[in-house]
Order: C-alpha cells, then structure tokens, then sequence
C-alpha cells in the first residue's frame, strides 16, 4: 500500500462559509490513510474574477501555492472545483511561457519560493480514484450507502475545459462521481443538470438567473428520484443548499434535496456519525436523507 | 464497423417528437455526418438534417451528439464509441434554438444577437493614404475570434442562455470582442458600454461551456473576460460585475482569503436596500446553521477586517505583481 500525502490547499469557502467540507475532508482523510500538509499561508487562486480585471496578480498568487507545494516536495490536493479548474489553467499557462514564468519567480523567490512547472494538481475527487483507488474505498466501506439516490453534480470547473484538466490522460474524469456514488454502494441518479452550471457566480451579479440554475438542476434531479445530489464543489454547495430556499421562492418549484459534499458522502459510508460530518449544519435539512442510513447496530461486520 | 444510432425526430405538421433509431454499416473512419447522409439516402429520407462543406469551415452541421454540441462533420464515430461498436450515438437538435424539423434549428436568434454587436469595423478620423498599419500581437490576438465560423454550438449549449433568452450569448461576445479589440475601431469604449449593460459581458456566469464545445478554438468564454478587463480598464462602472470583481480584488488583496460576508453587499451596494432586503433571510439562515463567517463581518480594507497568516508575504507579492502586466499595443497611426 503507497503512502499518500498531499500539500493541502483548503481553499476558501472551507474555512468560511462551509467549515463542515473542512470538518469532513480531515476526518475521512484520516480514515483513509491520506496524509495531508496544509498550506495555510496559500492564498485564494482568484476563482476567476481576479482575472478579470488583473490576470497576473493571480498567475503569480497560484504560482506561489504551486511553489509551497513543491518546497514539501509533495503535490497539491484541492477540495474545490473552482480552485482545480483555476489551477489547471494557470499551470498550463505557465508552462507555455517560460519567460513569464521567470519574472513570476524573480518575485517568488523574495519568500525563498521557486516554482517549475509539472506539480500534480488533484481535487479530492480525482484522488480517490487514481490514486486512493475505488476497489480499496469498497473494501473500507462498512455502512453501505444503499437505497440511496443521490445525483452528481460537478462544478463547471472540474469538467471544463477538459483539454487542460487531463482528458486524454484520465478519459473518464467526467464519470468519476457516479463510479464513487457506486463504490459508497449508493444509487447514481442520471439527471441532465450534473455537468452544468450551479449559478453561484452570477449570485451577486444576476441573482434572478443564478437562481433559476440552481433551481433548475435541483428540480430536475428529485424529479428523477434523486434523495440528495455529492458535489466536490463548495461553491456548487453554496448556491444549492444555502440558496435553495431563494431557488424555490424564484422558480416556484417544490425542492427540499439535501446537498452534500463529496467527504460528507465517503464520510458516512466509512460509518462516522453524521454530526462528526456537520451534516446538521446545512441549510437545508439533511434527515430524510439520513432516516436512509442503515442503522448502526446493523453494521457489525464490515 | 456498426454504427448505431439514435436520432431525435421532429416535424412541424405532427406534434409528435421522438427517437429513431438506426443501424448502418459504414467505413472505420466514417464521420458523424457521413453516417447520418448514410441514413438519409439508404434508410430513412425523411430525416432532415443541414450541412454543406463537410471539412468544418461553413459551420451549418452543428447539433447535440451525446449530449454536447458539436459539428457533425469533425465527429469521428470510432472516437465518439471508443471503438464500441454497440454505443448508441444520440444525436439531436443544438439547443436554446427552436426546431424546425429533426436537426435543423431556427437559427434567427443566434443571428439577431450577432447583429445587435454592430460587427463591423468603426474607424474613427481620416482614413490614412494607405492600409491601416497595426502591431502584429494586437492581430495574432484577433485570430481566435477571427475563426469563429458561425455554427452556433456555443450559443446551443450556453448555460446562461437556458434561463435567460435574452443574453446576448457567447458567440456574439466573442464577434464584439473582435471589433472592441481591435486597434482600427474607434468606438471601442461605446462598444463596452452598450456591452456592460444587462443581458452583457457580466451575465456570464463563466462556466466555460462554450470552450468546450467550440469546434474552432475561439474560446468565446475567454474572450468575455478580455472584454470585463477592458471596461474595467475604461472606467465603465456601476454595475454589480464591476463592483464584485472590485470588492473580490479587494479581499484577496487585503486579507489573503475571501470574505464571503462582505461579497454581497460589496457588490449589489451596500445602500441599494431593496436587494440587500432579498439577502437577509438567506442571511439568517446561513447565521443559524453556522454557515455565516462571522469573523469576516469587518470589510475588507478597514481596520481590524480578517487577515489569514502571513499576509505581509502576500502583500509584498500583490504590490511586485503590478509590474508583471504588459503594455498593451494600441498604436494606429503610420508611424
């Protein structure tokens, strides 16, 4: 068994308004064996709207936490879509301009840093699979999430543009959350809205839109069935849990689906109770999901 | 090889829609499109489908192949299997267009909207004696948006689009970011005015969508946030776009990290009361759960407002990285 250990980029949103992907993501990676070095003076990638109005500063900002990554020799796991996305295409990015590069680094090397390009970037989501491995998730899963449907939802930034985010290398990225819905021997639920967007950055730009986004996808899919939709995507979350009273009042349609993130998920199939998770702390309630769990006493063997 | 298919079928004069499926046997290296044209004269004539060069230059085979848009003709059906021969390929009409029949759309909106960008070349004074002269990297920059062969597969799968019939959509942005940014054209900055307005350049929700299916590497999604850097850079303000990539600027660069408290009200305008009233019971919610920071409730840049470890490092790197911008080429005279 390969020891697995990661320079740890929290990202924002899990030290701030979802502390409970935090909480879940140190729990299970401790569960799994997956030892995580947090950088905790990394700051935030831009998320794309940095790069608005000044696409350099945040080149050099993610160059920065590339770099921290590579001083511990250890490559870099993420909790956020947006942040794999913004990652990936600043890391291509850099790698196409090397004279660009250089000046980043003059700057860089004031704090002693020094990035060169080739540092393995992972969300969770893709570590899991290649390189935790489904087959071991299935044998360390002792409350089986079955009788639970529970559909996917991405995060634009994972999936797109797939070029840049090792499509030809990993062909089925774009699959992995309903292959790990399946190892947690819950349901996945096929529903149109999975890949697309959730709205959250029009939120405070075109409120009306994202939220008819939101809601759309959160319709469609309990439509569908679905108990609960996993996204490795905190920002996803945001909008479609702590939204999603707004979605319902804009879309007039009748959603209650719990929203939880991917740690959440493995979290609970590995037998951790789900207040360990926070899965108390969402906005909308999580209990008829979790009137679903096999109850604990059931679970003697694993 | 077997080809399967499944195709969406349509017809104005039945209000019927549905599935036909077909089973063909073509070459290895059989196109989308050969395979429907197959379909069409061997099969089953009344399948209606557009294309024209199919070489991927006249742009008139888009539609939805498994879900996303694509041109027909650049679609090899070995790669849309993987080599299985029992994939069904579904194939449909480009979406957020109405369908006239099976996989032809009413592509008149896609046209209205490229209409509206004015795409057109605005010169402003006296034409010089001979051809416009301009840098070579403000042209090479152009090119991506020079490919666009109107296909509209970035407008079919547009997320934004979906809810809002009104966005002006990706393939026009991207037109108008051609002429904007183009050095000849001396009507750039009532180009990013009319632009920023509603239904514009900040009503994308930057899902990059139209990257994806974008047959022809204009990046549409790209060039969106060229042009929100250029009305930021000419001072067109007052919209919440502006205000929210201002006030997320302003976090990062003071605290490190986000403050998500402070992005709302930052950017709707704290005194604009009406919609600050809309967030308050979200608000509330979120506070009950224990999902409102409260340790970011100062704004950022004031005193005493959150600052994540070792900020003066960040600091250092945010007043350094100024120097990192280019100068850009915006020469148009002769000499």
């Amino acid at each position: 068994m390969t020891d697995l250990k990661y320079a740890f980029w929290p990202g924002c949103v899990s030290k701030g308004a979802a502390p409970e992907l935090y909480v879940s993501t140190k729990r299970v990676a401790g569960m799994l064996g997956i030892e995580l070095v947090e950088l905790d003076q990394a700051a935030c990638t831009g998320a794309g709207v940095i790069q608005e109005q000044n696409p350099e500063l945040a080149d050099a900002l993610n160059a920065r936490t590339f770099a921290m990554a590579q001083q511990l020799g250890l490559p870099l796991m993420n909790i956020c879509s947006t942040c794999q996305g913004i990652e990936s295409m600043v890391q291509d990015k850099l790698a196409k301009k090397p004279a660009y590069l250089e000046k980043i680094n003059a700057i860089l090397a004031d704090e002693g840093l020094h990035y060169t390009p080739g540092l393995a970037i992972k969300n969770f989501l893709w570590i899991l699979v290649e390189d935790f491995g489904l087959d071991r998730l299935r044998s360390m899963v002792k409350r089986p999430l079955a009788g639970m449907r529970i559909g996917p939802f991405y995060g634009c930034y994972i999936l797109r543009p797939s070029e840049i985010l090792g499509k030809d290398e990993h062909p089925d990225r774009d699959k992995y959350l309903e292959m790990v819905i399946d190892a947690v021997g819950a349901t996945p639920v096929e529903y149109s809205g999975a890949k697309k967007c959730c709205g959250f950055p029009l939120l405070t730009i075109n409120r009306e839109n994202s939220l008819k986004q939101a809601g759309n996808h959160i319709h469609e899919a309990q439509d569908l069935g679905a108990d609960a939709l996993v996204s490795p995507c905190p920002l996803c979350h945001l909008n479609l849990d702590a939204q999603q009273p707004a979605a319902k009042a804009v879309t007039h349609y009748d959603i209650d689906l719990p929203i939880i993130h991917l740690p959440q998920m493995i979290g609970l199939a590995l037998g951790v109770e789900p207040k360990e998770l926070r899965l108390d702390r969402h906005v909308v309630s999580t209990k008829k999901l979790l009137a679903k769990l096999p109850a604990p006493a059931a679970v003697a063997v694993g | 090889m077997k080809v399967k298919l499944k195709v969406r079928r349509s017809d104005p004069e039945k209000a019927a829609v549905g599935y036909s499926q077909y089973t063909i046997d073509a070459p290895e290296h059989t196109t989308l499109l050969d395979a429907l044209i197959q379909v069409r004269e061997y099969e089953d004539g009344t399948l209606a489908l557009r294309c024209s060069c199919r070489s991927a230059i006249c742009g008139s085979c888009s539609m939805r192949v498994d879900g996303r848009a694509r041109l027909a003709c650049r679609a090899k059906i070995i790669a849309l299997t993987r080599g299985d021969e029992e994939h069904e390929v579904t194939v449909e009409p480009m979406g957020n267009m109405p369908v006239i029949k099976d996989l032809v759309v009413d592509m008149e909106s896609f046209w209205s909207k490229i209409r509206q960008v004015d795409p057109y070349l605005q010169p402003e004074g006296p034409e010089p004696e001979g051809e416009y002269r301009v840098p070579n990297e403000s042209m090479i920059d152009l090119t991506h948006t020079m490919n666009c062969i109107m296909c509209g597969a970035c407008v079919s799968d547009c997320t934004v689009l979906e809810v809002d019939k009104n966005f002006i959509a990706p393939a026009a942005l991207a037109k108008a970011y051609r002429f904007a940014a183009d050095p000849r054209d001396g009507h750039s900055h009532e180009r990013l005015e009319k632009l920023s307005e509603y239904s514009g350049i900040w009503d994308c929700t930057r899902c990059n969508m139209c990257v994806e299916v974008c047959p022809k590497g204009v990046a549409p999604m790209d060039r969106i946030l060229q042009l929100r850097e250029m009305a930021i850079e000419e001072k067109i303000s007052g919209n919440s776009g502006v205000r929210h990539t201002n006030i997320f600027t302003k976090s990062i660069t003071d605290g490190g990290r986000l403050n998500e408290v402070w992005m709302v009200p930052g950017s709707v305008g704290i005194f604009n009361i009406p919609r600050m009233m809309k967030e308050i019971p979200g608000a509330l919610r979120m506070l009950r759960v224990g999902k409102l920071p409260v340790g970011q409730a100062i704004p950022p840049g004031a005193p005493g407002s959150h600052k994540m470890k070792g900020m003066d490092r960040v600091r250092n790197l945010v007043r350094k990285a100024a120097t990192l911008k280019p100068s850009k080429p915006k020469v148009k005279s002769d000499d």
